[in-house]
């Protein structure tokens, strides 16, 4: 079967309490797409993220991977899927590989099949030498990259980032950006990016403005900016989440 | 792929993991063998002038205070275990990478179980130990007591982890741990038989005596004790067992993003 839409979200919300984290949320993403999903710090990203992974689970809307309903059909959905979180969800005291051989056995693959692609994706990233440190000894930015590997370790169909360059230095959020971008074509994945930097979204991109909750702004680029009738991407971010924390 | 092929491996992968962890953490082993041996060889010591125990079951004949305590510290060494395994459950939920096993294209009662089944590898590991120790320190019990207790540990240890598992998914943060030593670990090994038997309970209070029968890890305990004796406790299987399902039960229903701790988290 050949899947066109990647990921569709449709009337999604998801409350803390009494306090509504999303509202009547709804997009699609394409293979091949790669999609950055743009908000202020409180915006409902993480929430989002969460509910899409289904550690959070909502009564209300539906999230779709590749076909599969994430609720009802949670174990093929997430097949589909790779993550990398906002926080580190490396093991520090485990070498790298152990670490990827472990997602590995996660996804059932066997030590065949783990060792030519943690070797292939590994290599990708230049971090294939470092194969045998731990964790621990490891930069930020190289522990990141060790990150995006393991996601991609199981093919997934749809790569989510939640702001995956938060803390690294210029030349490593670089080198990720560009490696994501063309992870999406090369591969034809589909690839949703939470961010509150807009100098990691490129031209081709497809964007997604959530401001407390619902979605203030989806299409390309330059369709975002021609209906908010502005010149740039940071006047249209501060333009649809006008008096959102800095 | 092959579901049974996969499921194994996952399982596989999980036991693994938390070895490596374990084989890392000298102190962690060092530890969990020290707080049993000091009771067998402080505690044990001390008390065997002052307390005599008489003939029961399995025991065929008058035996040393020692030779009495050495199931409890089993059990102690599995107790601990299961609330370490719980601890470092929410140290992963903090730290994010529990993240990457609930996110894994598995049922979840089943990475949960698959969890318990590493704690409890872990912790037989530890109990061999000691009992190799306890060996040169004169506590023989018959060769194939060595055996039979396997299956034993099993369940004990599928039984405390799943305590621990249950806990962790009601402790939000690692701080409040402090809170399960003093209400969970030490009213637990207290008022069991790890320490007397029931008898010797009952002539000092016969609350005392009830809670003793009633805990599930004097009847773990007792399984244990018996089973190092080439002996089945039925009663004490049943108990165990039951508390065991229960506790996992509860621990499925806690980690159920639908129904449990992320319900608390808040929920539309």
């Amino acid at each position: 079967m050949n899947f066109v839409t990647a990921l569709k979200i449709t009337d999604l919300s998801f409350s803390y309490g009494s306090k509504k984290a999303l509202d009547q949320v709804g997009f699609s993403i394409d293979q091949g797409q790669c999609t950055i999903l743009l908000g202020p710090n409180g915006a409902g990203k993480t929430t989002l993220f969460a509910l899409i992974t289904r550690l959070y689970d909502s009564r209300s809307g539906t999230i779709e991977l590749c076909g599969f309903d994430i609720k009802k059909q949670t174990r093929q959905a997430l097949a589909k899927l790779g993550v990398v979180f906002q926080q580190t969800t490396l093991d520090l005291d485990l070498t790298v590989l152990q670490n990827l051989r472990y997602h590995c056995a996660l996804h059932g693959m066997s030590r065949k099949l783990a060792n030519s692609r943690i070797r292939e994706e590994l290599e990708r990233l230049n971090m294939f030498e470092r194969r045998f440190e731990r964790i621990r000894q490891l930069n930020g930015g190289h522990r990141r990259r060790v990150e995006i590997a393991r996601a991609l370790l199981h093919r997934p169909a749809i790569l989510l980032l939640d702001e995956p360059t938060v803390g690294l230095d210029v030349p490593s959020r670089k080198a990720i950006v560009e490696h994501v971008h063309q992870l999406a074509l090369q591969n034809d994945m589909a690839v949703l990016w939470a961010s509150h930097l807009i100098d990691e979204i490129y031209p081709s991109d497809h964007l997604i403005i959530l401001h407390q909750g619902s979605i203030r702004a989806k299409g390309k680029v330059d369709e975002v900016l021609a209906a908010t009738h502005s010149e740039s991407i940071d006047a249209a971010f501060h333009k649809l989440t006008r008096g959102a924390p800095e | 792929m092959n579901v049974i092929l996969h499921y194994w491996r996952a399982m596989w992968g999980v036991i693994s993991r938390e070895l490596w962890r374990f084989f890392r953490q000298r102190e962690r082993f060092v530890a969990a063998l020290v707080r049993p041996l000091i009771w067998l060889f402080v505690f044990a010591a001390g008390f065997r002038a002052a307390l005599g125990i008489a003939i029961t079951p399995p025991y065929e004949t008058y035996i040393l205070y020692e030779v009495y305590i050495t199931p409890g510290l089993i059990g102690m060494i599995q107790l601990f275990n299961g609330m370490q395994s719980s601890l470092s459950m929410v140290y992963d939920r903090e730290m994010g990478s529990m993240r990457i096993l609930l996110v894994s294209p598995l049922p979840r009662w089943f990475l949960l179980i698959s969890k318990l089944l590493a704690g409890t590898a872990v912790s037989i590991l530890q109990v061999y130990v000691f009992l190799l120790i306890a060996w040169f320190y004169e506590i023989r019990p018959p060769w194939e007591g060595y055996l039979w207790v396997l299956p034993a540990l099993i369940l004990s240890g599928m039984m405390l982890g799943a305590l621990g598992l249950l806990l962790s998914s009601f402790i939000k943060q690692l701080e409040n741990f402090a809170g399960v030593m003093n209400f969970v670990i030490f009213p637990m090994f207290f008022t069991s038989t790890a320490l007397y038997p029931l008898w010797k309970i009952q002539e000092s209070s016969e609350l005392l005596y009830t809670l003793a029968q009633y805990n599930p890890f004097s009847q773990a305990v007792e399984l244990i004790r018996f089973a190092l004796y080439g002996q089945f406790n039925q009663f004490a299987f049943l108990y165990t067992a039951a508390a065991f399902l229960l506790f996992m039960l509860a621990a499925i229903i806690g980690y159920n993003p639908a129904k449990g701790m992320m319900k608390r988290k808040g929920g539309a």
